[in-house]
């Protein structure tokens, strides 16, 4: 749950003039290095990203391949070991679960990353917009949000996903639909003070169009918001698709997430199969514990006074 | 305060009208009907279901005779799957049980996230507080479908104290509550102590100290009610990751409510049960909404409607 007082002292922050001779960018970076929770976040999620890139070539197996030798007698040979190769051991099928944690570790990252992608442009464009017409325009644009985040996203994302087939580009477009509301909430709050800056006012004196100046004059400066949002946003992504593909309603195989990956692990740890829930699980866990910490880390780091 | 209400209301309706026609639409969207199957039905036998159903009418009276039906007789048709059983059976079914572990849920997360949040403020920098931000830092990455099994794990697996699903007397409540509560139950401990700090170094405070009132006084009569008000606003979308959190529970320990429904009517492509559900779910969220709005009111006397 993102804490919305702390992204409105953020915001606040943010667009307050800067007196000092230092940019503020340079004094954040200098902060959020001299973190270590933040930083360690980060390192975790160097590490994990280089899992999800060159893991598959570490792998002995691949992720499809059924090893015959353990195949339906998991609980008795499918333990993790050195010698046949499956670090994480395997599934029931004997399906490598070094390979698979891998794949699973690749769509979940993806799928938060084009979630809140979508998230910081449809929500850093709605937001700014409404925020700087403003007027009626901006009464209807941020209803309509109202209107949508009072809705049980969950349910309607297992509609979609159910009515037009469970595939990657749905369950991208269902998330996305939803993820930029509260994005848009924050973005329009944070232009409407930017508004009335100087800058944004000669910019208009010398006849600027309206879209050029939220494009050139706006925007840019809410990066430091949309920034810190879409770090946050990232875990909740990956938690809402892993929530999906746990009930069965996500990816379907032969793709895997850490959702589904879960899933199976909770299915069979009753046959002793431990491993198949704890290696998806603590590569979920830390990657989300991570991004929480270096999202924590860099509003900390632009908004010092909160301190 | 009644204009207020009536205000929202004016709202919430709408929303609500959106979401059917919304969902209704979506379903009509869907390729193939809901009698699409394996093996193609003679055309004369699906002429006929289409007629009994209705589908073969104009879209526009399908949604108004659908949404007349809700509104009017509180009555969400037939189901798609089941031919001798409504939506409003299947829904009745097994709302109880959601009501029952979710309301227990709720109360126990606030109940407990409020007094640990108090108690950390209250002793800030202590072993206490130190425990309380931990826990809650690490029940961000503890969502039910990860407490489920891991609560499963121990307490049935391993202990064996608890029955590892189903539904029945209390013993049966203690792990869907579990599961349900622990993350709300973090965010509420970790929201409470930091409104609380902030309302402790209040003015007003130290004026209540000042004037000799006993410590206990000062906190709950003084500080508590206005560090509310961050947890009464966290409570609305709380609400809504509860409902949802539900389908989890009934999945992972067949108690039956209507989260099960749901997801059997998904995959049976019983469109009428998950649009039913899912409106269901729609108003209960934005009745909240609304008494969540009610109790901010109660509680800050600064806002005035």
């Amino acid at each position: 749950m993102i804490d919305r007082q702390r992204m409105q002292s953020l915001a606040a922050r943010l667009s307050e003039p800067e007196l000092r001779g230092r940019s503020p960018w340079a004094d954040a970076r200098r902060r959020f290095r001299r973190n270590r929770p933040a930083m360690a976040g980060l390192a975790v999620l160097v590490l994990v990203g280089l899992f999800a890139l060159l893991g598959g070539r570490l792998a002995q197996w691949s992720n499809e391949e059924m090893d015959f030798a353990v195949m339906g007698q998991a609980a008795q040979l499918g333990a993790p070991s050195w010698q046949n190769g499956h670090w994480f051991g395997t599934d029931d099928l004997g399906r490598d679960l070094f390979a698979r944690t891998v794949q699973g570790t690749q769509v979940s990252l993806l799928v938060g990353l084009v979630g809140a992608g979508i998230a910081v442009v449809v929500g850093t464009l709605y937001g700014a917009t409404a925020g700087y017409v403003g007027g009626r325009v901006d009464g209807i644009m941020m209803r309509i949000v109202d209107v949508l985040m009072s809705i049980p996203y969950m349910f309607v994302l297992i509609l979609l996903l159910v009515i037009f087939g469970r595939s990657m580009a749905m369950l991208f477009l269902g998330i996305g639909l939803i993820s930029w509301l509260d994005m848009a909430r924050i973005v329009r709050g944070q232009t409407l003070s930017l508004k009335n800056r100087e800058f944004v006012e000669a910019a208009r004196a010398i006849g600027v169009p309206a879209w050029r100046i939220v494009l050139r004059h706006v925007v840019p400066n809410l990066l430091g918001v949309v920034a810190v949002y879409a770090t946050l946003l990232v875990p909740l992504m990956i938690l809402s698709e892993s929530f999906i593909s746990f009930l069965g309603l996500g990816v379907q195989e032969p793709l895997t997430s850490w959702g589904a990956l879960i899933a199976e692990g909770a299915g069979t740890m009753n046959y002793g199969t431990l491993w198949q829930l704890a290696f998806p699980l603590f590569f979920f866990c830390i990657t989300l514990f991570a991004f929480f910490f270096v999202g924590d880390g860099l509003r900390d780091a632009l908004d010092p006074k909160d301190r | 305060m009644f204009g207020f209400v009536l205000r929202r209301l004016a709202v919430a309706i709408p929303t609500l009208l959106l979401l059917i026609v919304l969902s209704f639409l979506l379903m009509h969207a869907a390729p193939g009907g809901p009698f699409t199957q394996e093996r193609a039905l003679p055309p004369q036998v699906l002429a006929n279901l289409n007629a009994k159903y209705g589908l073969d009418e104009p879209l526009w009276r399908q949604i108004a005779g659908y949404v007349w039906g809700i509104v009017a007789h509180f009555d969400f048709g037939p189901s798609f799957v089941y031919p001798d059983r409504s939506v409003n059976q299947i829904i009745a079914a097994g709302f109880p049980v959601t009501l029952t572990y979710g309301g227990i849920a709720f109360l126990v997360a606030m109940a407990v996230g409020i007094s640990l949040g108090v108690a950390a403020a209250v002793r800030q920098n202590s072993w206490l507080d130190h425990l309380v931000v931990g826990l809650s830092i690490g029940a961000q990455v503890l969502p039910n479908f990860v407490m489920a099994p891991i609560l499963v794990l121990v307490f049935t697996l391993w202990l064996g104290w608890l029955p590892g699903g189903g539904w029945g007397g209390p013993l049966y409540w203690i792990m869907p509550v579990l599961a349900l509560s622990t993350s709300f139950m973090a965010s509420i401990a970790r929201i409470t102590r930091s409104s609380m700090l902030e309302v402790l170094g209040q003015d007003h405070i130290r004026t209540a100290r000042a004037k000799g009132l006993p410590e206990r006084a000062v906190i709950l009569r003084h500080a508590l009610r206005p560090a509310m008000l961050p947890v009464v606003s966290y409570l609305g979308p709380a609400f809504v990751t509860m409902i949802t959190g539900s389908v989890v529970v009934d999945m992972y320990f067949s108690t039956g409510g209507i989260g099960r429904s749901f997801v059997d009517s998904a995959l049976n492509r019983d469109y009428a049960v998950m649009m039913g559900v899912t409106i269901l779910a729609g108003a209960l969220t934005i009745l909240f909404s609304l008494l969540v709005d009610v109790a901010y009111a109660w509680i800050d006397p600064k806002i005035r409607y």
